[in-house]
């Protein structure tokens, strides 16, 4: 039985005056599903996330994020995502209970639930003995898993975590997809980008940008097969040597 | 509404941790205060003055023990030549030297053209200005008392009243004027850091994927600097009140009104310069740029705006704060109502209607 589709996107482009940044790609990511988005710097991976989250408008094509427009539905999109940037997004001079309670605030859950969610959350994390510490003190893994967790305190449908793991020690990064496991298991769709391919590895459904273009998309053993490649890392480079794009251009 | 609040108290946390600042932002009000009433005062006591008598008569004596006996002098030395009252300047003794040629009670009571000569250090021009200007005055003083029935048969006798501040205090000048000053650096300058320091740590895009309006963030992030700054408006008021003997002669709700309208006024600022900025040095440097210098050199605080040259007169006008020091004057010092100060009022809501019509279509929703 087909699962439902909590992203569709047909043709969606985003161009800067002469340059295309995201080139007519058409995906479908299904609800639960860990949905890898890989790419070389610059390939637009970046501005392709940001229309779909609404930080972007997009130049032509059609998208939907958990069932409503880009161009029109933009609070309601808001209201069903979590997003973790690549930049460490919690606030350093706040304490970890703090963060969790800011976060929960401004998607409008009742005190009661905050409450709940902020002792469920500090147990997963093994972190209720640091909840007042401040967040600046914390080693980066850890900041990084309480990034995530909050990036989904208010279960949202979907969320898009930006190369999440970016700097992280090898073990700490199994733990963080640990919890991204837990979180597709409970139905959240993680839709993430990384340059990290054995994490390419751990995705339901890889796809691999090139140039704005989405250049192949399928489960990580298919393409492996259908690149002859041992690993997710020589899928890549033979996608990635295709490009003509160096720098990325936005950023 | 809940949300908002909850914002509110996240970025009043932000400032309570940062104690430094918070230090800083509730203290420098006071200090400046403290160092312009009491320090910096640019009003002239106890100047050191030398004395070349080449008379030395009845008269020369009454009326150097005048001069040193007023409060604007002090008389550390008597010379005996030109080159001795030349040696005295150079060395940076004196400020002035007043010189009474040989002679002089006989050219007062015979000849009628007496001479005195007063030399003034001029390398600060506006003391020498001041010293020369009491100088005179004493010696006139002495020349009325020496001759009461002497009157011409046409005179022309000024009479001087300072309104406002009768005893020429520095004071009602600098009280406005660093009002304007701080509540200007509080709101725009820290406002626009503190919104420009989420662009950079990138929360402020996390922030804006959340359902919060982002006009409602700019907001919020303003609210706690408005507070500071009535914590400020009442602690420079107070110290002026009580330990400047500044009166606040006008109506204290008019002032504090007119103050609320100035800080909505920096606090659009603020935001506009966050529009622009990327980097919280940025933000920084076009605040100091574009508000701390110019609220100094044209609110009319510091210097003149009338003996500028036409363009920089006309520059001033653009400065917010040289409305707010003009209406701040006329409401605390004069004791003036609304009717005096309503078009100053009026320039200020439109510039923050302007200021805030700008931010509001360059702020971005959507980032790109």
């Amino acid at each position: 039985m087909e699962k439902e589709n909590v992203i569709v996107t047909n043709e969606l482009t985003k161009r800067f005056g002469y340059f295309t940044a995201v080139d007519k790609i058409s995906f479908a990511v299904q609800k639960g599903e860990i949905f890898g988005f890989i790419g070389a710097n610059g390939a637009g991976k970046t501005t392709a996330m940001r229309m779909l989250c609404g930080l972007s408008l997009p130049t032509s094509g059609t998208a939907t994020v958990a069932g409503f427009d880009v161009y029109k539905q933009n609070e309601q999109i808001k209201k069903n995502i979590g997003y973790m940037s690549q930049k460490f997004s919690l606030y350093e001079d706040l304490t970890i209970r703090e963060n969790i309670r800011f976060y929960a605030g401004i998607y409008g859950l009742e005190d009661r639930r905050i409450r709940e969610k902020t002792a469920l959350l500090l147990q997963q994390l093994h972190m209720e003995d640091q909840q007042g510490t401040l967040v600046r003190a914390l080693p980066l893994g850890w900041k990084q898993k309480l990034a995530f967790s909050i990036a989904i305190v208010h279960d949202p449908a979907i969320v898009f975590l930006d190369e999440p793991t970016g700097g992280v020690d090898p073990i700490t990064r199994r733990e963080f997809w640990s919890l991204i496991y837990e979180a597709a298991a409970r139905g959240i769709t993680i839709f993430v980008t990384t340059h990290y391919m054995d994490e390419a590895e751990y995705c339901d459904r890889v796809s691999i940008m090139v140039d704005g273009r989405i250049d192949a998309l399928d489960k990580p053993a298919s393409l492996m097969q259908q690149y002859n490649s041992a690993s997710m890392d020589g899928v890549f480079l033979q996608l990635a040597r295709k490009a003509t794009r160096t720098e990325d251009l936005i950023e | 509404m809940k949300q908002f609040v909850i914002f509110v108290k996240k970025e009043w946390l932000h400032i309570w941790r940062d104690r430094r600042t918070l230090f800083i932002l509730l203290f420098m009000p006071i200090i400046q205060i403290v160092l312009y009433g009491f320090a910096l005062t640019n009003e002239v006591k106890n100047s050191r003055i030398a004395v070349f008598d080449q008379s030395r008569d009845e008269a020369t004596r009454a009326i150097t023990g005048e001069i040193g006996a007023s409060r604007y002098f002090n008389l550390v030395k008597n010379v005996y030549s030109y080159q001795g009252v030349e040696a005295t300047f150079r060395k940076g003794e004196i400020r002035l030297a007043v010189v009474f040629p040989r002679g002089f009670r006989y050219d007062l009571l015979h000849g009628n053209h007496a001479q005195v000569q007063l030399i003034a250090d001029a390398s600060d021009p506006n003391t020498a200005n001041t010293l020369t200007n009491y100088a005179s005055s004493i010696i006139n003083n002495y020349q009325q008392t020496l001759q009461p029935a002497a009157t011409l048969p046409y005179t022309i006798k000024t009479q001087v009243r300072m309104l406002y501040n009768p005893e020429l205090k520095g004071a009602y000048n600098f009280v406005p004027g660093v009002m304007a000053l701080v509540l200007m650096l509080v709101c725009a300058m820290m406002t626009s850091i503190a919104i420009v320091k989420e662009k950079e740590m990138g929360t402020m895009e996390v922030i804006l994927v959340s359902p919060l309006k982002p006009f409602r963030i700019i907001i919020a992030k303003t609210i706690p600097y408005l507070l500071v700054s009535m914590v400020n408006i009442a602690s420079i008021l107070l110290l002026s009140v009580y330990a400047l003997d500044v009166p606040i002669t006008g109506n204290l709700g008019l002032l504090i009104a007119e103050s609320i309208v100035f800080t909505i006024t920096s606090l659009s600022v603020g935001i506009l310069i966050s529009n622009t900025a990327k980097t919280q040095q940025t933000a920084m440097f076009t605040s100091m740029m574009s508000l701390f210098l110019p609220t100094l050199l044209f609110s009319g605080f510091m210097f003149p705006i009338e003996n500028m040259p036409a363009p920089l007169r006309v520059i001033s006008n653009l400065v917010p704060a040289k409305w707010y020091f003009i209406i701040v004057k006329d409401v605390m010092i004069k004791g003036l109502g609304f009717t005096a100060v309503w078009r100053e009022t009026l320039i200020l809501v439109s510039m923050t209607a302007v200021l805030l019509g700008v931010s509001i279509y360059k702020f971005k929703i959507r980032l790109i």
